[in-house]
C-alpha cells in the first residue's frame, strides 16, 4: 500500500466520522478546531456527489454560498451560536433571497425570491450554513414525494422504495448523511412520516410555533416548520433557533419559547403517557409489534403508561382532506400565470393565460386538491363538505383537549407501514392519503409530534414511533424521545449508501 | 356520490383549471371516490358545534401601524412573464 493511498484513506475516514457528527458535536468539534468549516462543507458537498445520483434528495446544491459562508465563519473562528457552521438544506418550498425555490412545480420551476422565509433569516442569522434545497412532493402535496416534477427521492434504505413525503428529500438527505439537519414542513405528517420511513428524527410544532412567512403555503390554517435530525437533542437545539412571535407572521401566538435543551431528562418517573388504541388499528403487525416494545421501554424508564380512546380518530382523513384540499385551492389562486412563474405561451385573451398557465404549470395531485377543494367551497355544497369538516375539527380538538386533562403525551405508530415501493399508490389517491392516518390528526388540531426511530420491520425498512402532545408543549415530545434515544441504539443504525 | 364529466369541467372553469378530456374523466371518478368517503363524516353529530378555522384560538391580532421599506419592488416586478410598463404588469385583454 503506497503512501498516497493511506493518506487518501485517512481523509476519507475524517470525512465519514465529520458527517456522522449531531449538531451539537459538530458544533463542539468546530469550537475546538479538530476540523475547520471549509473541511466540514467540503466532506458534505462530496457527499452529496456521491451519493445523490442514487437518492436524489437535493433539487439544488448551494455550493458557492455554502462554501462562502464556511469562510466566513472560519474567520471569525469562534463558533459560538449552537448553529453556528452547522451544514443544512431547506425542504425546496422555503424561500431563499437568489436561490431558485420550486416547490417541486414545473409553474415555479424557475421561481427565485426576492427575499428569504422568516424561518431561513433566523437560521442563517445563527450562523446555520445553507448546502442546498431538499426535495418534496409538488407544493408540499402528497405523502412518497413522487409528485415532485424532479421525480422521486429514493429511501436510503431500499432504493427500490419512497422515502415518504411530502419532505422525502429533507428525510432521506438526514437519514443518508448529506447534511448535518434540515428543515421541513408538515400539514398532515409531511415531516413526521418520512422521518418514519427513512429513520430520522422529525419534529413537527404547534401551529404557529414558527413563522411560516415566506414558506409557500400549502393550507394556511393547518402548516407548520420544523427540523429533521440525527436526534432528539439536535431538534431542541434547532428549534431554540427557530420558533417564537413573528410579526411577520400574524398567526404565531405570543408564547414564551422555553430553553428546549433543558427538558432533555433521561427518566421519565412521573410522566404519564396515553396509548390511544384507535392508532392500532389497520397498522402492519411489525409495526404495531415494534411500538409495543417500545413503550416498555418507556416503562421501563419511569413512565405511567395508560391507555386510552379517541373514538373520532376514523374521521380524521375526511375532514383533513376536505379542510386541507379546500385551503389549497384558495391557496393555489395566486399562481395565475400573471406575477410570477411559468406563463403559457398561447393565450389570446386573459382568461385563457389563466386556464392554459395553470393548466401546464400544476401537476396531477395539485389539480386534483384544486378540483376538490373548489367543489367542498362551492356554493350548494359548502355546509356538507366545508362546514361539515370544520366542525368535525371541532370535536377532534376537543377530543385531544379533554384526552390531555389525563396524560402528559400519547405514544403511537408514526406510520400504519414503513416504506412502500414507488409508485404502488400513485394511481389511488384515496390509498395514498391513508399513509397519514395516524399523522393527519395532530396536523388537524395543531399539536406538536415527534417521530424517532424506533426499529426496523423484517425488510430492513425503519420503523417511527410517534409522540403527540398538548398544543406548545414540545418539551414534553422531547424528553420522553431524549429518554427513549438514549436508552435504544435504533438511531445509531445507518443505511449503507 | 357521482360528480359527472360535465360537473367536473363546471368545476375547472370555477377555479380557472383548463383540463385535457382525459383529465376531466380521471377526475370525475377519482373524485367520486373521495367525495363517497367523506360521506363518512354524516355519522358525527355536529349539532350546536361551532366550525374551527383557527386553531390555537387567536383573533384580532394587531401590530403597530408603521410604514416599511420594501427594497425589493423592482425584485417582485421582474418575476412577472408578462411585459411591465410604468411599473405595471401588461395583460392582455379580457375580451
Amino acid at each position: 500500500m503506497d503512501a498516497n493511498y493511506n493518506l487518501k484513506s485517512t481523509i476519507y475516514n475524517l470525512q465519514s466520522k465529520m458527517i456522522n457528527l449531531t449538531i451539537k458535536q459538530t458544533n463542539e468539534a468546530l469550537r475546538s478546531k479538530k476540523f475547520s468549516c471549509v473541511e466540514l462543507v467540503k466532506s458534505y458537498l462530496d457527499r452529496i456527489k456521491k451519493t445523490d445520483g442514487k437518492l436524489h434528495s437535493y433539487i439544488t446544491v448551494t455550493e458557492d454560498v455554502a462554501l462562502e459562508q464556511a469562510k466566513k465563519a472560519d474567520k471569525d473562528g469562534k463558533f459560538k451560536s449552537p448553529l453556528s457552521g452547522i451544514p443544512m438544506n431547506l425542504k425546496d418550498i422555503i424561500c431563499t433571497a437568489g436561490i431558485r425555490t420550486t416547490a417541486c412545480s414545473k409553474i415555479l420551476e424557475n421561481f427565485v425570491p426576492p427575499y428569504n422565509a422568516h424561518v431561513a433569516d433566523r437560521l442563517l442569522d445563527a450562523g446555520a450554513i445553507l448546502l442546498g434545497k431538499s426535495n418534496t412532493d409538488q407544493f408540499a402535496m402528497g405523502s412518497s414525494s413522487e409528485t415532485s416534477c424532479f421525480g422521486v427521492t429514493k429511501n436510503p434504505w431500499d432504493l427500490t422504495r419512497v422515502s415518504g413525503g411530502s419532505s422525502g428529500g429533507p428525510a432521506a438527505s438526514v437519514a443518508a448523511d448529506q447534511t448535518c439537519f434540515s428543515i421541513g414542513t408538515d400539514t398532515g405528517g409531511s415531516i413526521r412520516q418520512p422521518a418514519s420511513l427513512c429513520s430520522c428524527v422529525g419534529l413537527k410544532v404547534t401551529y404557529g410555533r414558527v413563522p411560516r412567512e415566506g414558506v409557500i403555503s400549502y393550507a394556511s390554517s393547518f402548516d407548520t416548520i420544523g427540523p429533521l435530525t440525527k436526534t432528539v437533542e439536535d431538534a431542541a437545539i434547532v428549534l431554540n433557533v427557530i420558533a417564537g412571535r413573528s410579526e411577520r407572521d400574524a398567526t404565531t401566538p405570543d408564547v414564551k419559547v422555553p430553553d428546549y435543551t433543558k427538558f432533555l431528562k433521561t427518566d421519565l418517573k412521573g410522566v404519564k403517557i396515553g396509548v390511544p388504541k384507535e392508532y392500532f388499528e389497520g397498522v402492519e403487525k411489525e409495526t404495531a409489534d415494534a411500538i409495543k416494545a417500545g413503550i416498555e421501554v418507556l416503562k421501563k424508564l419511569g413512565a405511567n403508561v395508560v391507555e386510552v380512546s379517541l373514538p373520532l380518530t376514523k374521521y380524521a382523513i375526511p375532514t383533513y382532506y376536505l379542510l386541507v384540499k379546500s385551503e389549497a385551492s384558495t391557496n393555489m389562486a395566486r399562481y395565475d400565470g400573471i406575477k410570477y412563474g411559468h406563463t403559457t405561451k398561447d393565450a389570446k385573451e386573459l382568461e385563457e393565460i389563466y386556464m392554459k398557465s395553470r393548466q401546464e404549470g400544476f401537476g396531477d395531485e395539485v389539480k386534483r386538491a384544486i378540483m376538490l377543494g373548489t367543489y367542498a367551497l362551492s356554493a350548494g355544497y359548502y355546509d356538507a363538505y366545508y362546514l361539515k369538516a370544520a366542525k368535525v375539527r371541532a370535536l377532534l380538538k376537543k377530543e385531544f383537549d379533554d384526552v390531555f386533562k389525563k396524560v402528559d403525551a400519547l405514544v403511537c405508530p408514526t406510520s400504519p407501514f414503513t416504506a412502500f415501493e414507488i409508485g404502488a399508490k400513485m394511481d389511488d389517491p384515496l390509498a395514498m392519503y391513508a399513509a397519514d392516518t395516524l399523522t393527519v390528526p395532530a396536523g388537524i388540531c395543531g399539536l406538536p409530534g415527534l417521530s424517532i426511530p424506533a426499529g426496523f420491520d423484517k425488510k430492513g425498512l425503519p420503523i417511527g414511533l410517534q409522540i403527540m402532545a398538548d398544543q406548545f408543549k414540545e418539551g414534553n415530545i422531547l424528553h420522553i424521545g431524549h429518554a427513549f434515544e438514549k436508552a435504544t441504539e435504533w438511531h445509531k443504525k445507518k443505511p449503507s449508501i | 356520490m357521482k360528480l359527472s364529466p360535465e360537473e367536473v369541467k363546471r368545476i375547472a372553469k370555477l377555479a380557472r383549471l383548463g383540463l385535457s378530456d382525459k383529465e376531466v374523466d380521471k377526475f370525475s371518478v377519482q373524485l367520486s371516490g373521495i367525495l363517497s368517503h367523506a360521506k363518512m363524516l354524516e355519522e358525527v353529530n355536529t349539532e350546536g358545534v361551532e366550525p374551527i378555522a383557527q386553531i390555537t384560538g387567536l383573533k384580532d391580532v394587531f401590530f403597530d401601524d408603521k410604514r416599511k421599506d420594501c427594497s425589493y419592488t423592482d425584485k417582485l416586478l421582474a418575476q412577472s412573464p408578462q411585459q411591465i410598463q410604468d411599473n405595471m404588469i401588461r395583460v392582455k385583454s379580457v375580451f
